[in-house]
């Protein structure tokens, strides 16, 4: 090869850092928002609450854990060489990916089921925080669920890059980042899961 | 320039912190199916922040990066930690 190839490994990761570091802000603000209204409306916050399945709840906990493992293996499996490894690996995460959105999708559908959504008449009519409670539930599981679907699609992207061999020991900050963004959906999971599922 | 030397995670540790994280969430799940009142949060949100701690730590690696990524990670929390404190200065004493 005539010109030299730039690769800086270093900063391609300090570069996915610092967009977590922006995601961390957006969830926290979420989370700071349950807060203030959870002190504002403490009784019909845990009337709410009690509306939310923590089976399945803890469900989605074990799967996305999981899958965090999966991810995390399969960059020490490229790492390795053994990138078919690392290829089913990925294949194990985004099967966990797929199982969460489906146990949400049962959720949201009981949760649609019971005329609760938002600007539905049921929490139209009843007391105000009950509404907020179910606005900032939609709101942050729903970004959350989204950030889901892109790690998933990213991650299954990576795959194909990992198959290619495009990806490879000594080449592979793109799926190290990919992993990062993934453990970050997990990340925000765990403490989305007590806040809404376990505290009320 | 700065070559960062990758470390390469056993599946071992890696296996280890996930078994440390489900043992986590059923202590979190088994304290808050008991009538604690408001150690009950107290209790949740301490779990939380150690599963999200063996989450960085070994997951994410951040066990094994220089010194640039955790001053980074740390001004990061200390940021949210900031908003979150002045917003409950404002709500808890209105």
């Amino acid at each position: 090869m005539t010109h030299p190839v730039h690769k800086d490994d270093f900063g391609a990761k300090l570069g996915m850092w610092l967009f977590l570091f922006t995601e961390l802000l957006l969830f926290g603000g979420l989370f700071l928002l349950y807060a203030a209204y959870l002190h504002r409306y403490p009784r019909e916050f845990a009337a709410a609450g009690k509306e939310l399945d923590w089976m399945l709840g803890t469900a989605n906990t074990v799967i996305l854990l999981t899958s965090s493992l999966c991810a995390a293996m399969s960059v020490t499996a490229v790492q390795r060489g053994d990138n078919r490894r690392a290829l089913g690996l990925l294949g194990g995460t985004i099967l966990c990916a797929a199982g969460f959105l489906a146990i949400k999708y049962v959720e949201w559908g009981a949760k649609f089921g019971h005329g609760i959504y938002p600007g539905s008449e049921r929490l139209r009519g009843g007391a105000p925080g009950e509404s907020v409670f179910f606005s900032l539930y939609f709101m942050t599981t729903g970004i959350h669920g989204l950030h889901v679907l892109i790690g998933g699609g990213l991650l299954a992207w990576i795959a194909t890059r990992v198959r290619a061999g495009r990806v490879a020991a000594g080449n592979h900050v793109l799926l190290e980042n990919g992993a990062l963004y993934w453990h970050l959906v997990d990340l925000v999971w765990i403490f989305i899961f007590p806040l809404y599922y376990l505290v009320l | 320039m700065d070559e960062q030397q990758h470390t390469i995670v056993s599946y071992g540790t890696l296996t280890a912190a996930w078994i440390a994280l489900l043992f986590l969430t059923a202590l979190t799940v088994g304290i808050t199916r008991l009538d604690l009142g408001g150690y009950k949060v107290l209790g949740a949100l301490t779990i939380a922040c150690l599963k999200g701690g063996v989450v960085i730590a070994f997951f994410m690696q951040m066990r094994y990066e220089g010194r640039l990524l955790r001053w980074l990670l740390f001004v990061a929390l200390v940021t949210l930690a900031i908003f979150i404190g002045i917003t409950f200065f404002d709500v808890l004493y209105r």
